[in-house]
């Protein structure tokens, strides 16, 4: 058994060797997939499991409070006295150790040179408070006149300390900037503020201010009027997000100023909210590993066929020479197994190192990202797919090449092609590059159906990735002009290295099949050169087997890309349907990049002497 | 007289006064270089003239195929002409040289080299569809061919469910579709055993008396014999030339074999 063992690992490990670059290949098309595996892994289990770490870091170093109360207010979005001593009354509470507050909070219109639009004034006191002092990262903590703006707010809005914004066309200099875990960071503090309170923003793109309770009363008008927020600090922390739940804040929003009282929020409750940042990251990535892992498998599918039609003479000698059907297979699939592990191997590094750059917390709270854990789970699920995708990939070619008789495999005589009668007819009345081009389609199906799936998978991909990139840059989340979405703007970086990711792989995949193609099809066009037709025209016949299959995968993408939307989106999110003219590009696109891509294979297939490809055939 | 230019005198057919359909001046065919220089053709002069049948016959890797390939337009020489209908083939570009060999060359091959995809009649039809002919005249056309290799009844035959002979008809079926000027065949009988080669040989027979040219390249002295005429070849160069009474007659006892 060890013997067997060791032979079949020595035959496997002297097949990479010899062609290593198609080794080197299969392996970087796994490892695609299962990097972007682990980083949707990774970044799932931070959104879950929530290590906070960050978040944590800013609470400690700002006194952060473990529930943040804000009053309740009438129809008219004022707050009632009784209101006001419900909060005032919190911090009396039993179980509550320190608080600070009740601050008043302003909705004001903000004026920068480059950035219009709303921003939550807090009037602060200009001493340090008991819970909830804001730590200045640059500047000075409020001062009359002055504002202090939240630190990923004012890394959006390209504002700096010492400049002069306007609040309500009042002018005020920015004396500083903070961090605070009172609130979560921009973009997210309108969903607090803006979506629970009495003024409802349009959009979670409104920024956080301090300035002095002067100062933000000051800010106050009839339509807008203030509204008001209390700090605690809990004997038990852990209890806090029981004591906001018990509050009935669902019933608050539908009935402001009912005697339910205050909105709490808990400090987990807003790490929580922490984690939106990288809540879209995690889906577009981890469609986007499934989509690599289709792709994927269908580079090794066919890199494995090209390799098998290569690899019969060497079939054939070992079953020559006593080796069983099973031993062949078992040689076979050993090296494509052992190149996935290594894929996967190297995905799951590339995963775990990019990483903390998605999940990075922002520059809302201290401290760095920090690097998701690698669980066992994880690197388990990682190696079961790459070792699924060559299985899926390998194990037909593998099962066929050893069943195969041996007589044929010494021979190393081709498999014999397909044949459409359909097609054949019909080609018979198109010009001769698409009379060759059907024909070349017609003889491996399976190969043609790999081209259109690898299409309509990158298309689909696209497709959706147009729809969420149009949702992304709405007015939903980029309602106030001159300011950058934090959100949106990490969420489009990963959009674009999913989709380069995608296209790339696609690009390879049309390359592959092309070769395998010209590979496959070297004797019928070198007849077809010997009866008269020109090497343009066998070019433009190859070309065309790969354009005819990606105009179809890229017309079935379309509708693919929805569907894979509405099956990814979380929520009832709208989705913003692509202009035309951008999938009609789409379409094109795909097409001409087949074109180009396959231009090169194909001239090198429709290139090589006649003569000698045809005396190969005796020899 | 040296004997390269003795053997140009003696192999250019030049006491025939029509001029030549095929005419090689000469050509060179090597591979490699320094000590690893294959010369497979080596200064060769050739005329054939229209409607003649010439044997080329030699030992295996002799350079005939490629002589073959040379005169057809498949391989370009290393030095030397080729002419063909008045048309120079070794300084045409590849598709000039497509074109040439679409309407005016037809191959036969030892190993057939028949679309194994495709139907014998689709086969056949397949040149004509190459040069633009209409799917129904190229149809008609094939149907025509088959009927004259007696293959009617095989029309819808996949090469798989063929005889060696029958695939070798479908093959010269296919050669004469575009109504060739010559047809050059090689080793057409190689892979046949000696009823497919009777089979075979008369239908060139027929080609003959139709005023086909043809250049066949065998190893077979019987099949050479029913040329008009022989050459022999040994290290790429014409080393013979025979002169004979040419095929049409009774074929089969002429080359030994009986029907």
């Amino acid at each position: 058994m060890g013997g067997r063992l060791r032979l079949v690992a020595r035959l496997a490990g002297r097949d990479v060797h010899r062609r290593w670059s198609e080794a080197l290949l299969l392996v970087l098309a796994i490892a695609a997939g299962s990097a972007t595996l682990t980083l949707g892994m990774l970044l799932h289990n931070v959104t879950t499991q929530s290590s906070g770490q960050s978040y944590s870091q800013t609470q400690a170093a700002t006194r952060g409070p473990d529930l943040v109360a804000q009053s309740a207010t009438l129809d008219n979005g004022t707050t009632s006295p009784a209101d006001l001593a419900a909060l005032v009354a919190l911090s009396h509470a039993k179980g509550v150790v320190a608080s600070s507050g009740p601050y008043p909070m302003a909705t004001a219109d903000l004026r920068t040179p480059t950035v219009t639009g709303g921003a939550t004034v807090e009037g602060r006191s200009e001493s340090p408070a008991a819970v909830d002092q804001p730590l200045v990262t640059a500047g000075t903590w409020v001062r009359p006149g002055g504002v202090v703006v939240e630190r990923a707010f004012a890394q959006a809005a390209g504002v700096e300390v010492g400049q002069v914004i306007r609040l309500n066309g009042r002018a005020f200099t920015v004396d500083g900037i903070a961090v605070t875990a009172a609130f979560s960071p921009y973009p997210q503090i309108g969903c607090f503020a803006g979506c629970f309170g009495p003024q409802s923003f349009a959009n979670d793109a409104v920024g956080l201010l301090w300035t002095t309770e002067a100062g933000a009363r000051s800010l106050a008008t009839a339509s807008a009027p203030l509204t008001y927020f209390s700090n605690l600090k809990l004997a038990d922390p852990t209890q806090a997000t029981a004591v906001a739940n018990a509050q009935d804040n669902n019933n608050y929003t539908k009935n402001p100023g009912s005697p339910n009282g205050p909105y709490l929020l808990s400090a987990q409750q807003i790490a929580h909210e922490d984690n939106n940042l990288i809540v879209n990251e995690q889906i577009v990535v981890l469609v986007g590993s499934t989509l690599l892992t289709i792709l994927s498998i269908a580079s090794v599918a066919v890199l494995v066929g090209g390799r098998m039609a290569d690899q019969m003479r060497r079939v054939g000698l070992l079953k020559a020479i006593g080796g069983t059907p099973g031993l062949v297979a078992s040689v076979l699939m050993a090296e494509y197994l052992f190149l996935a592990l290594v894929g996967a191997a190297v995905g799951l590094l590339g995963g775990w190192l990019f990483a903390p750059l998605l999940s990075s917390p922002g520059s809302g709270l201290l401290g760095s990202a920090p690097r998701p854990p690698l669980t066992v789970s994880s690197v388990l699920i990682v190696a079961g797919v790459a070792l699924g995708v060559a299985l899926v990939a390998a194990l037909v070619p593998a099962l066929r090449a050893a069943q195969t008789s041996t007589v044929r495999a010494l021979a190393d005589s081709a498999r014999p092609p397909h044949r459409s009668a359909l097609l054949v007819r019909l080609s018979a009345r198109l010009p001769v590059p698409l009379l060759i081009g059907l024909r070349v389609m017609a003889r491996r199906l399976r190969r043609t159906t790999l081209s259109v799936l690898s299409i309509f998978v990158t298309v689909s991909g696209v497709v959706a990735v147009l729809i969420v990139h149009g949702r992304l840059n709405s007015a939903e989340f980029n309602g106030v002009s001159g300011l950058v979405n934090p959100r949106t703007t990490r969420a489009n970086e990963v959009l674009l290295a999913v989709t380069v990711g995608l296209v790339v792989l696609a690009a390879v995949n049309a390359v592959f099949i092309t070769r395998a193609i010209a590979q496959d099809a070297r004797h019928a066009s070198a007849v077809t050169r010997a009866l008269g037709a020109t090497p343009q025209q066998v070019t433009a016949g190859l070309s065309l087997a790969q354009m005819l299959p990606a105009l179809i995968g890229s017309l079935l993408g379309i509708p693919g890309g929805f569907l894979l939307y509405n099956a990814a989106k979380h929520g009832g999110q709208s989705e913003t349907m692509p202009p035309v003219p951008e999938l009609l590009a789409v379409i094109v696109g795909a097409v001409l990049l087949v074109a180009v891509l396959t231009a090169i294979p194909a001239r090198w297939g429709a290139r090589r002497p006649v003569a000698s490809i045809l005396q190969a055939e005796l020899a | 007289m040296s004997d390269t230019e003795r053997h140009r005198t003696q192999y250019t057919g030049a006491e025939r006064e029509i001029s030549p359909l095929v005419r090689g001046r000469g050509l060179r065919k090597e591979y490699g270089s320094a000590e690893g220089l294959v010369r497979a053709v080596d200064d060769v002069d050739l005329d054939i003239a229209p409607g003649e049948t010439l044997a080329i016959m030699g030992p295996s890797g002799c350079g005939k195929s490629t002589l073959l390939h040379l005169l057809g337009g498949l391989d370009r020489p290393s030095t030397g002409q080729v002419w063909l209908g008045g048309q120079r083939l070794d300084t045409m570009s590849e598709r000039e040289l497509a074109r040439l060999r679409r309407s005016s060359v037809g191959f036969v091959f030892q190993a057939f080299h028949l679309m194994d995809e495709l139907t014998a009649v689709e086969n056949i039809e397949l040149p004509a569809l190459l040069a633009g002919c209409s799917p129904r005249a190229a149809r008609r056309r094939a149907r025509d061919l088959l009927e004259q290799v007696e293959m009617s009844d095989r029309a819808t035959h996949l090469p798989s469910a063929l005889s060696g002979g029958q695939r070798q008809r479908v093959a010269i079926a296919r050669a004469l579709a575009n109504e060739p000027a010559v047809v050059l065949a090689d080793e057409p009988t190689g892979n046949l055993d000696s009823g497919a080669t009777l089979e075979v040989l008369r239908l060139f027979d027929r080609l003959h008396a139709a005023g086909q040219t043809l250049v066949i390249v065998t190893h077979d002295e019987r099949i050479a014999a029913t040329a008009d005429r022989l050459v022999s070849m040994r290290d790429g160069a014409f080393v013979d030339e025979t002169r004979l009474a040419g095929g049409t007659g009774n074929l089969s006892s002429l080359i030994g074999i009986e029907a």
